[in-house]
């Protein structure tokens, strides 16, 4: 509809490296692909029979699994562009996407970065940079200081005068690290101390910063996107408010408390803030609202983000393909009027973690998978049946998306999609799915960041074992059709290298952190 | 065929039989009519009496799953004929069964000891991983044949912790 075909043959890159895997990389293979586009996969050596280097048109072998040897490490990235040719990088999420030096480094080596300037990448990047920033822009924010506490003393006037509770925040932060949540006078000395150390050890950087602290905020976050040649529109905001431990795990558009005017407001100071970090490319400005619908900014992703198909499907924008567009010199093809919001779209992010074992991973071997599909169902997944999920990274194995007229059809083609969901072999999440979409406070949108750990706390209901009849003689029929041949000895689905498996414990956590690649 | 199954613990008797393509059931001494259709490995298609299942059957490498819906239900299938005499080596139904590590780890704490009773489901060891407590269960009722492991080992995917008889 928007797109000028014969323009963009002109102006459009030939080869695209990918650098990242998973589902994000078969998502931006996949544009690529639809593009016309040659697509150039990296992988690492737990990654040789990963899904998107076979769905890639080339793909070379980037070293070990370990990130900072690999996915994350400038030189082979940059040397796997320059061998195959590669025109231009796209960063996916996490991994190098918000990384400043790696955006220069790609500019250093004339290869052209999918996403915005090292220099605006930095005026966000640094917590209390962008909230300087966005005072200067007039943006409101929550009430603290733009600049790092310096002395225990200043930090009790701050919090004296924005009143408690107030949250202490590392401004080279993320994930949840260096935040310390002070309800009293008396706990803040100690309380700084300690984010001080954390923010250090984590980040490298012990600066700190205070907020008020929002009681039971909403996150609700707005995307943007720029061309490079000044135009900045807003595409609708995503509700990401159900959390665990400070990670997104349910995400929807629209957000079930924001109403148009509301979204009109919070968008134009969305693309205020985009403006005033000179931005170009896919982006997101994350606000905090309170139980007055009062919306802060919070911080900015400088990136591609883990949730976007539900605005993809709520306005009917492909948004990797316009990323692409945008990287190769393109002007927006529509303005802030052409953009229509239509429907409803909610999103579970599958993990191989273990819901009875408090999320433990699962990494291992998947022996069978059965995925849904059909009416408003959205698979974006990097798992195949006989797949060996690696233990070396974030386990998000797929992203499953409900779309409907309405939140209500959303939700119930959701539970129904959930329901034909099988993945033998490792534990997922997708029960806690099952049970957060038949909770009536989610049915009802009544929700904020601690309702899923609110949730969590309650007991299991119990899922009854109605059918053990038909287990029996199910089991019966499959000793006799499908017998099973070594299964359970100890042989069987050997989950990968035992040598391997010794890292594991680390492995997880680490890769993790280093990615930030949740959120 | 006859069969013993036991369904999380609990035992049913089981005749089936088929011929061309009919099938006859027979449940804890009740008639069942069913049909049933392997669909491709491990996913069966079953109608009882009208009502149509689809049944997942999951193997990993420490134990064997049958999934009803969202329910999974293990289970213990025995030809009642062939039992005698058998000496049971690697994980046959009937036979000892080896509990593997299923993850790496180290073990903190023997819950049992040798030649000690144990029913299904219960704990004999556990293991510790990133910080996190995970008790190893005896996937049948029996005897703990061995303890393969000390506490304080070190253990990884597909080690053999124990034996239950």
């Amino acid at each position: 509809m928007f797109l000028d075909f014969a323009l963009v043959l002109l102006r459009m890159f030939k080869k695209i490296l990918i650098a990242n895997r998973g589902e994000i990389a078969v998502r931006v293979i996949r544009a690529c692909r639809e593009l016309g586009i040659t697509s150039v996969a990296v992988f690492s050596d737990v990654d040789r029979s990963a899904l998107h280097v076979r769905k890639a048109d080339e793909a070379y072998h980037i070293g070990p699994a370990a990130a900072a040897e690999s996915y994350l490490n400038f030189d082979k990235i940059l040397g796997v562009a320059k061998h195959s040719a590669a025109e231009a990088i796209h960063p996916g999420y996490g991994f190098l996407s918000e990384n400043a030096r790696f955006a220069q480094a790609c500019v250093n080596a004339g290869i052209k970065f999918i996403g915005p300037t090292a220099q605006s990448m930095e005026m966000m990047g640094s917590k209390t940079r962008a909230r300087q920033n966005m005072e200067k822009a007039g943006v409101p924010f929550v009430p603290g200081t733009s600049r790092g506490v310096e002395s225990p003393e200043q930090a009790e006037q701050v919090a004296e005068k924005v009143g408690y509770p107030v949250m202490l925040k590392a401004a080279a932060g993320g994930g949840g690290k260096g935040m310390r949540l002070v309800h009293k006078p008396e706990d803040l000395k100690s309380a700084l101390e300690s984010a001080q150390s954390e923010a250090l050890r984590s980040f490298g950087d012990s600066e700190v910063y205070i907020e008020k602290a929002i009681v039971n905020p909403r996150h609700i976050e707005m995307q943007i996107l720029a061309d490079e040649h000044g135009n900045t529109v807003y595409l609708g905001e995503r509700e990401c408010s159900i959390q665990r431990r400070h990670q997104k795990v349910v995400e929807e558009s629209p957000s079930p408390i924001v109403d148009p005017e509301m979204r009109r407001r919070m968008g134009e100071i969305a693309v205020r803030v985009a403006q005033a970090a000179g931005y170009a490319n896919a982006g997101t400005v994350e606000f905090l609202v309170d139980p007055q619908k009062n919306f802060y900014f919070l911080e900015m992703n400088t990136r591609l983000q883990v949730e976007h198909p539900v605005t993809e499907l709520i306005t009917g924008l492909d948004l990797v393909h316009l990323q692409i567009r945008i990287a190769a010199g393109e002007k927006l093809p529509f303005t802030q009027d052409d953009i229509r919001i239509r429907g409803h779209a909610i999103e579970c992010r599958i993990y191989a973690e273990d819901p009875d074992n408090n999320y433990f991973p699962s990494p291992g071997k998947i022996t069978l998978l059965l995925a849904p599909s059909g009416p408003g169902i959205r698979r974006d997944s990097g798992m195949y049946e006989g797949w060996t999920v690696p233990i070396e990274y974030d386990p998000l194995l797929a992203k499953l998306i409900g779309y409907g007229t309405d939140r209500d059809q959303a939700i119930a083609r959701l539970q129904r999609a959930l329901n034909e969901y099988f993945v033998g072999g490792i534990k997922t999440n997708i029960s806690l799915f099952r049970r957060i979409l038949k909770d009536p406070d989610f049915h009802a949108g009544k929700f904020d960041t601690s309702y899923l750990d609110r949730l969590l706390k309650t007991p299991t209901p119990e899922v009854k074992g109605e059918h053990a009849e038909v287990a029996a003689i199910a089991a019966g029929i499959f000793a006799m059709l499908d017998p099973v041949s070594g299964a359970g000895n100890g042989r069987a689905g050997t989950n990968g290298n035992s040598a391997a498996k010794k890292e594991a414990g680390n492995g997880w956590k680490q890769a993790a952190r280093v990615e930030a690649l949740r959120g | 065929m006859i069969y013993d199954v036991a369904i999380d613990g609990t035992n049913h008797r089981l005749e089936l039989e088929r011929s061309e393509k009919i099938w006859r059931c027979r449940l804890n001494g009740r008639d069942v009519q069913m049909d049933a259709v392997l669909t491709r490995p491990d996913v069966l298609s079953i109608l009882i009496e009208g009502r149509a299942y689809e049944i997942k059957r999951e193997r990993t490498a420490v134990d064997l799953h049958y999934w009803v819906g969202p329910v999974r239900y293990s289970a213990e299938v025995r030809d009642p004929r062939s039992l005698r005499g058998r000496k049971g080596t690697g994980n046959d139904d009937a036979g000892p069964k080896k509990l593997i590590a299923p993850m790496p780890g180290k073990v903190v704490r023997l819950l049992v000891a040798e030649k000690e009773e144990v029913e299904a489901g219960q704990g004999i060891l556990v293991v510790e991983a990133m910080k996190m407590q995970n008790e190893i269960k005896s996937p049948k009722k029996g005897t703990v044949q061995k303890i393969v492991v000390m506490e304080g080992a070190s253990v990884n995917p597909t080690d053999v912790l124990a034996i239950i008889a």
